[in-house]
Parts: C-alpha cells; structure tokens; sequence
C-alpha cells in the first residue's frame, strides 16, 4: 500500500445506457431507428400471431413469448445499449442476476401454486362447508 | 377531518401501554430539553441530522437499533412472565394484548433491531474499508436512514395512539384482511413497513454500487476484506427480495383499502399466495440479516488471531453461493400447507444444500483460528459464542428441512427456538461483535473490557437457559404464541425460560453500564493509533474516529489484508510524498432526508386513520422536498489542501502502532 | 510491484486486471440507477406472479377475453414505443448539448406518454363502468394492479420529464443533470420493456385463452 492518486478512472466501463459516441449524430439516430422498425415488425407479429387461424393454436402462448423476449431484446439492445462488450460487462452481469431472481420468483411461484390449488379444497367450497 | 382518529384511540383504560408510553415520553422530553438547554440543538442539526457522512449515518442506524432492541426486549419479557403464569389462568395480558405483544416483538426485533444493525455497521466500515471517502449515494443515504426511523416511530406510536396488530410479525390473511381485522394495527405495521421497506431498498442499492463502483486503486474484487463481500451478498439480497415484500403488502394494502379480492377467502382470492410471496421474500431476508454477521466474524477471527483468514477464495464462493440458493428454499417455511411430496421434498433438498456454504465458512473460521495467536478479547469471545450456538441452530434447522419432521413441529416452540438459535446466536451476537469491534474506530476509545466480558456471559448462558427449554417444549408439543395453557408437563421449562429471559436482561444492563463507564473513563480507553486491535484491513489505518474524508490521500492497495501489508513491509520506511495533498470535495449536509420522514410520517400517520387532506399534503411535500433537492447548485464543500493536511499529520505524528516509531513527515 | 502498477493505469486499464479506482459520477450513477431498475423489475415479477395465479378467478364475472379491447391495447403499444424513441433521440440531443432538440424530443415523449395514460384510463373507467372494477373478483383485482402499477410508473415519469424538462431550461446540461436525464432514459425504456410482458402475457396470452 503506498499513497495513491485521488483521481479517477474509467476502469474501461460504460454507465448502463450509455454508447460509444463514435459513430456521430446520424448513425446514433439511425441506432434508434434500426431498434423502433425491429420492435414495430415483432409487436405487429405478436398482434397477428394471437389473432389468426394460420397458426397451430396451442403454440400461440409459446410463440408470443418468444416474440415478447425478442422484442426485449430489441430494447436492451437498441435503446439500453446493454452489449456483450468488455466495458458492458457489469451491467450485463447485474441484468442477469435480476433475471435468475425474476426466473426463480415467478416459476417458483407458480409451480408451487399450481400443487397447492391441486391439492387444497377451493376457498369458496371450504367457506360453504362452515355454514 | 381527521378521518377515523378520536380521543378513543387512546387506550387510557389500558395500564401497561400507558405507563410504558408514559415513561418513553419522559425519557423523549428529558433528552430534548438537555439537548436544547445545554445549547446542543445547532450541533445535532449540523453534524449528525442532516450528515450525510456515512459514518454519522452507520452509527446512527447502531443507535436506533440499540434503542428498539430495549423495545423488543421489553415484550419479551413480557411474553416469558405471561407464560410462566399463565397456567390454568390468564396471566396478566389478556388475549387481545398479548397478541400485539408478540407482534410487536417480532415486527421490531427483525426490522428495527436486527436490519438497522446490520444496516448501520455496513455503511460506517465498507467505505473505509475500501480506501474510499463515501458510499454511491450519501445523500439517498441519509433518506434510506431516517425513512427506517420513520416506520420505528410509527411502530411505537401504535403503542400509544390505537393499537398494533394481533396477527403476528407476518400478517397472514385471511387474518389480516379487513374483514378478521378491522382496527388499525395491521395498518400500522403495513404502512410502517412499506415505508421503511423503501428506506431499506435504497441502502440497498447505495451499498451493492458502493462495493462494485467505488473502491481505491489496487482494490480489486479478490482483494476486498471478507466483510466487503458478505456486504455485497447482502445488499444483493435486499436489491432483489424487498421489492417482493412491497408487492405483497400492497396488494394487502388494496385488499384492506380498496376492497379487492387477492387475499380474501371470497371472490377468488387466493390466501396461499400472501403466505408464497411473503416466504419469497422472507427467506431472503435471514440471509440479509445473518451474512453481514459472517463477514464481521471473518474479520474478527482473523484480526483476533493474528493470521489472515482460511480460505478466503473458498468463503467468497461461500458467500455467494449463499446468496443464490438463498432464493430457492422458500417453501420450507410452509411445508405443511398443502404443497404435495414432490414439491416438498424438492424444496427440503434444497434446504440442506445451503447449509454446506455455511458449514464451509465455519471450517475456514476454525483453520483460522487453529495456529494463531489467539486474543481471547470481547469481539473473540462472541465470534465464540457464535460458531458453537449458530452450529446447534443450524443444525435444528436443517432438521425441520425434512418435511415430515416440520409436518410434526411447525408452529411449535421448536420452531420458535430454532429461529431465535440462529438470530441471536448468529445476527445478534455478530451484532454484538462488531459493536465492539469498531467501537473505537467510531469514537476514539474502547469499551471497556470487563463489562463486555460480563455481559457475554449473562448473555450466552441466559439465551441457552431461556431458549432450550423451548425445544424440549416444542418436542412436548407446545405451540408458539400461546397466552394461556393448561398442560402442567410444561410448566417448569416455561419458567426456566423465564429466568434465561431475566439473565439476559443482566446481560443488557451490562451493556448499559459498560456504555457509561466506558463514556465516563475514555481517556484511560483513548485509542491513539486509530489500530486498537492490530487489525489487518484500511479502517485501522485512519485516525480514531476517522475525519471527514477518512484518507487524505486514497491508499493504493497491492493485496489482500491492505493495512498488515503496509504495516510489515514499511515498517516506519515510507514517508508520505508531501506535494499530494489535495483539495477535497465531500457532500455537503442535506435535510432532504430528515424533511422527507417527517412528511413519510405525515403521510403514514393520515393513511392509517383515514385522514385523506393529510395524506395528500403529505405526498405534496415530500415531491417539493425532492424537487428543491434537485435544484440545489452547491452539493459539495471543498476542505482545502492546507486542512487535509494539517489533520492527516496530526494522525501520522502518532505512534506506529508496531515499531512505537514516530513516522518522520 | 506498485510502481508497474501506475504504469499500466497510465496506459489504460484494459492492459491491466488491477483496479483503477473509484469509477467516475456518471458511471456510478448510472450503475446505481440500473440497480434499482432491476428491483423494479423485480417488483413487477411479484405482481406477475399473483396475476398468472389469479387468472381464472374471475368470481363467476367476466374473463380477459370478453374485456380486452386489442385495438386500443396496439394503440397504447404503439404510443409507448413511439415515445420509447423519442426518448432515445432526448438522450443524443443531451449528449451533444442541443437544447432546442433535447425539448423538441422531450416534449413528443411526453405527448405520446400522456397519449397511452389517457388511453389507459379511459380503458380502466369503462372496466369499471360496467360492472368488471377491480373489487369484482380476484382476476379483476390482480388485472388492475398490474397493469395500473404499470401506468403509476408511467405518470411519476412523466412527473420526472417535466422536472427534467424545467431543470435544462434553468440550468443547461451541467453534469449532475446529464446524469438525471440519463437515469430517465434508462427508467422510460425500461417501462417499455414491462409493457412489451403485459401486453404479451396479460392481454395477448388472456384474450387468446
């Protein structure tokens, strides 16, 4: 340990949000235009897909959820500027622990509400009982 | 005008709370008029109100929670006296009160004890321990603090102005829904939560962004003390399960004050689904409470044995790995609700899978130690205490994982006895540790070392005279929370439970007494080296207590142990570059923290009682204070070159805590 | 052993695997910021949840699908994303200081916010309006919560648009404002990405049940 310098470096990091200004105004803009025309033709496929007799019904859930997750992608990736760079790399660990924690939080609790409604007497039943 | 608020809110025909409201209220006053009378009021605005310091704020965080521990304790010893009376009779608190009381006690010890401690020791030694001057956000700091002293004072103002709720520290509907609890109590602890919830998010967020953004050159992750990292398990923790907590209460909130169905037994709502969520996060949250108290033990064990710590990548894995099973046990908490044997047994799996990190840990404490010259010193004598209580906690934990087992003993006294095992043996104790520990670095001299002996004593015999008992009664078949009780097998351990209760309030007292005597006799207690105990990592190398910017100049740090490196390899050699002093930029005072709990309050208050004007007078102020704390220019003071240096020096001119040299500046 | 240390700083630090010091306001802020997101986000799992657990609780009342109206929800997901990119070009007009594109921008965000909260509401009195309000089953009551979360987020961001609207016209973009409007951005897209879940799950999924 000797005494260090109070100055302040970037650690090769990018705040979340944030891009390299390289590129100047018309191909940041054009950034953003790629992200909308992306995220307009997957949300007009999600509102066909609900809607139309072409596809096999029961894969209608699946397949908006892809649509849904690619068009989260669209927004990381477009508008958040979340990348897979070195200088992207906290933002996109700490993303992916919110992930785990939103993954675990709703398939758990759905799985474990699932066996409980199987096993328990409905609530409006166990109520009609006490009378 | 004032909603459902009356004189009748008073509970004047009840003596208990009045005679304890009673007393808080002249002890308030008594405090308030020595403050102003003896001129202190401008000093406690400036330095400690409205600081932003991280270490004002960590101490006040110890303070609240040392005061709410008293609060906690007191129902306690009121739960004991009832139960060790209370055969073929009703003692002295009937139904109705000693429902609150055990309410209360949880609701307070788990949110404003055990949370604030944890909470406090974070922020007063993660930055210094990082070489660094602040945390992220010191200003949302101060917010995150007294937003936390807002929910406490709305959970004692429940004491004196309506009541508190009888569904205990976890409100489970159908319970708690309007219809099974009309009064205010559940809204007092909802509101209460939901405010100090926010207060604890954003310590959160300031200290996860602290321990990934803001530490000195050469600090890379590997090389941060082991407290650092349980810091960042932590806050992990508390950044992904709180929000969870909010959610839940909200949607009780919307059951209770708009009449939606979540939780109601009509309409489709779904009872279980409070009881998932609330586990979802309440799971997370003994995590939150216990990991700091491992990282202190860390720090305390090696520090105490004058070795560093065994297996420090080993405890990092440790420490995370914790961090993430931490979410995938929840279920154990209601094994017997239904679930089925797949799901069960899954979840009870899971369960003993996290307690391996954790027997990992306690290995590296023990190879610590082993080899060592050991100190057996206050902090030592807890990180003791600790290893072998959390041991026979955990294990009893790790029992009630086998469903069936838990099918036999949920809800009984064994239960109860398991999850105090573990707090007090593992939060509390560690809380105690640290406490101790970093005593002097916060005040400039130790405690004093007899009375923190004594007090470990009353403490460790008391909680295994007042908590084993609980097993053996749980085995009995005892159930929690019982106000009366007519089974005479279960008598005298009760009553043996009762006097480990009153050992432990000798072991306070000790406290107490040693907090005086060590105030009255600090010049003989005065740390002059700011490295009382030898340590290893970079708070020792500040003055005690450490200035305002802590380092004049940013150490720059080649490994682990940081300060025992410098202190062997330097030894009196390196003198400080004179040239580097600097002008330093610290955060300036703020009372947005302090002005936005009293409108929190406000609005806390009026939502309870149903006074709508106050609560949107309230939202109105708190949006100003927020706005007008956006409009400030000056956010930072500048201590000038010439300051940084005549006080660092005054530091330096001390002795070399191991060559007695005086470092030449 | 320091001294390489400073050397390789000095060159950068994408040479070196030391750590190189506090990171910068903006960085920090942003991290900061990105954090509590995710809490929100986390937040909105909860409310999810309950959602996908209440959904067939309608009470004996009426069901997703005899209630939602898809048009006006592709309207309102129109509106958000639109607004979603006049957000992104407030932030290149921020970054290279333009005031008049900067308020330009804002303002079309805004509007095109206040267009899908209009929309929202006028779709939550008509719910209630016939009878299918939050207090009329569990299905109901989840429904209102989740997606009226979902539009409280909305309006406090336009609160905070306003704010930040008025803040550049007093004060310019000094640094601590850059940073806020930053966070803004970053918090305006994110409820973009929320939305894209609800209309996915709660409307697309509901109706096609």
């Amino acid at each position: 340990m000797t005494q260090g310098r109070d100055e302040v470096f970037d650690n090769a990091e990018l705040a979340p949000g944030d891009e390299h200004a390289e590129g100047g105004v018309g191909l940041r803009v054009l950034g953003y235009l790629t992200g909308l025309g992306l995220a307009l033709l997957l949300t007009a496929t999600s509102f066909f897909v609900a809607g139309t007799d072409l596809v096999w019904e029961p894969s209608i859930p699946v397949a908006l959820v892809v649509l849904g997750i690619a068009q989260m992608g669209v927004h990381l990736v477009f508008f958040l500027h979340i990348t897979t760079g070195p200088d992207n790399t906290n933002n996109v660990l700490a993303l992916a622990f919110g992930i785990l924690i939103v993954v675990l939080v709703m398939g758990g609790s759905l799985w474990i509400m699932a066996n409980l409604n199987h096993n328990m007497m409905p609530m409006d039943q166990l109520m009609q009982m006490q009378r | 005008m004032l909603g459902k608020l009356t004189w009748n809110a008073v509970p004047f025909d009840q003596p208990i709370p009045m005679a304890a409201s009673g007393v808080v209220a002249l002890a308030i006053l008594a405090v308030l008029a020595w403050v102003v009378i003896k001129g202190h009021l401008p000093y406690l605005w400036r330095e400690w109100i409205t600081s932003v310091d991280h270490k004002r704020i960590g101490v006040m965080y110890t303070l609240l929670a040392m005061v709410m521990l008293l609060r906690g304790f007191s129902d306690a010893i009121m739960m004991r006296a009832q139960q060790s009376i209370a055969f073929h009779g009703q003692g002295f608190l009937p139904p109705e009160h000693y429902d609150q009381v055990f309410s209360a006690h949880g609701t307070i010890m788990i949110f404003f004890v055990a949370m604030p401690f944890m909470i406090g020791l974070m922020n007063f030694v993660v930055p210094l321990q990082l070489g660094v001057r602040d945390v992220a956000f010191p200003t949302l700091n101060s917010v995150g603090f007294w937003l936390t002293a807002t929910g406490a004072l709305l959970v004692n103002i429940s004491l004196v102005v309506g009541e508190f709720a009888r569904t205990g520290w976890l409100p489970y509907p159908p319970l708690s829904e309007l219809a099974y609890s009309p009064g205010v109590g559940v809204d007092y602890y909802l509101w209460s939560l939901e405010i100090s919830g926010i207060g604890t998010l954003v310590a959160g967020i300031n200290l996860v962004t602290t321990v990934l953004k803001i530490r000195t050159r050469g600090m890379n992750l590997l090389r941060m003390p082991m407290f650092c990292w349980t810091t960042l398990a932590t806050n992990l923790l508390i950044v992904a399960a709180f929000p969870i907590l909010t959610a839940t209460l909200a949607m009780l909130l919307l059951d209770r004050y708009l009449g939606f169905h979540f939780f109601t037994n009509e309409a489709g709502g779904n009872v279980m689904m409070f009881m998932n969520l609330i586990w979802a996060w309440g799971h997370p949250e003994v995590y939150i409470l216990v990991l700091p108290a491992f990282g202190i033990f860390s720090e305390v064990i090696s520090t105490f044995s004058g070795k560093p710590l065994f297996g420090y990548r080993s405890m990092v894995a440790a420490t995370m790995a914790i961090c993430i099973l931490s979410f995938m046990v929840w279920l154990h908490h209601f094994f017997t609700m239904g679930a089925g044997a797949d799901v069960n047994a899954i979840f009870g799996i899971a369960t003993m899978i996290i307690a391996v990190p954790t027997g990992v840990k306690v290995f590296n404490w023990l190879f610590t130690m082993y080899g060592g010259r050991v100190r057996f010193q206050t902090p030592l004598l807890w990180s003791i205490g600790f290893m072998v209580t959390f041991i026979i906690g955990g294990m009893t934990g790790v029992l009630m994982a086998v469903p069936p087992v838990a099918f036999v003993l949920h809800n009984s006294l064994f239960l109860v006895a398991h999850f105090h095992n573990v707090i007090i043996g593992g939060v509390l104790f560690g809380a105690f540790a640290g406490y101790t520990y970093w005593f002097p670095k916060a005040f400039g001299f130790k405690l004093h070392e007899g009375y923190g002996k004594a007090a470990f004593w009353c403490w460790l015999i008391g909680f295994y005279v007042a908590f084993m008992p609980l097993y053996v009664l749980g085995l009995l078949g005892m159930t929690r929370r019982m106000q009366h009780y007519d089974v005479p097998e279960w008598r005298p351990w009760l009553i043996v439970a009762a006097c480990g209760a009153a050992l432990i309030m000798c072991g306070i007292a000790l406290q107490i007494v040693q907090l005086v005597v060590s105030i009255r006799q600090r010049e003989q207690l005065r740390d002059e080296t700011g490295d009382p105990w030898d340590g290893r990592s970079l708070e020792w190398a500040t003055a005690s207590p450490p200035p305002a910017f802590n380092f004049a100049v940013l150490p720059e740090v080649s490994g682990e142990d940081a300060w025992w490196e410098f202190k062997h390899r330097a030894n009196g050699r390196s003198t400080p570059d004179e040239t580097r002093y600097r002008d330093i930029e610290i955060p300036r005072n703020s009372a947005t923290g302090f002005v936005c709990a009293f409108f929190a309050t406000m609005m806390g208050f009026a939502l309870i009682w149903h006074i709508w004007w106050m609560v949107a007078a309230g939202a109105v102020g708190a949006f100003a204070t927020f706005v007008v704390f956006a409009w400030r220019d000056h956010d930072e003071d500048v201590i000038p070159a010439r300051d940084v240096e005549r006080i660092d020096r005054r530091h330096r001119a001390r002795h070399h805590p191991l060559t007695g040299k005086e470092i030449v500046a | 052993m320091s001294t390489v240390a400073l050397t390789d700083a000095h060159h950068g630090s994408a040479a070196s695997r030391e750590w190189s010091g506090p990171a910068s306001k903006r960085i920090v802020t942003g991290y900061g910021f990105w954090i509590f997101i995710l809490s929100d986000m986390v937040m909105f799992s909860a409310l999810f949840a309950t959602y996908a657990v209440l959904l067939g609780q309608t009470a004996g009342g009426p069901s997703g699908r005899e209630l939602f109206d898809l048009r006006n929800v592709a309207i309102e997901t129109g509106l958000l994303l639109a607004s979603s990119f006049a957000c992104g070009l407030a932030s290149i007009a921020a970054d290279t200081r333009n005031t008049t594109w900067f308020q330009l921008a804002m303002a079309v965000t805004c509007a095109f916010g206040l267009g899908f909260l209009f929309l929202e509401v006028q779709e939550f009195a008509g719910l209630v309006a016939r009878g299918a309000g939050p207090t009329r089953s569990a299905f109901l009551s989840a429904f209102f919560t989740l997606v009226g979360c979902h539009g409280l987020h909305v309006s406090a961001g336009i609160l905070w648009l306003l704010t930040m609207m008025a803040q550049v016209f007093a004060k310019g973009f000094r640094a601590d404002i850059q940073r806020r409007i930053l966070c803004f951005a970053l918090f305006w897209h994110a409820l973009d990405i929320i939305w894209i879940a609800v209309f996915t799950v709660v409307y697309l999924i509901g109706s096609a049940r």
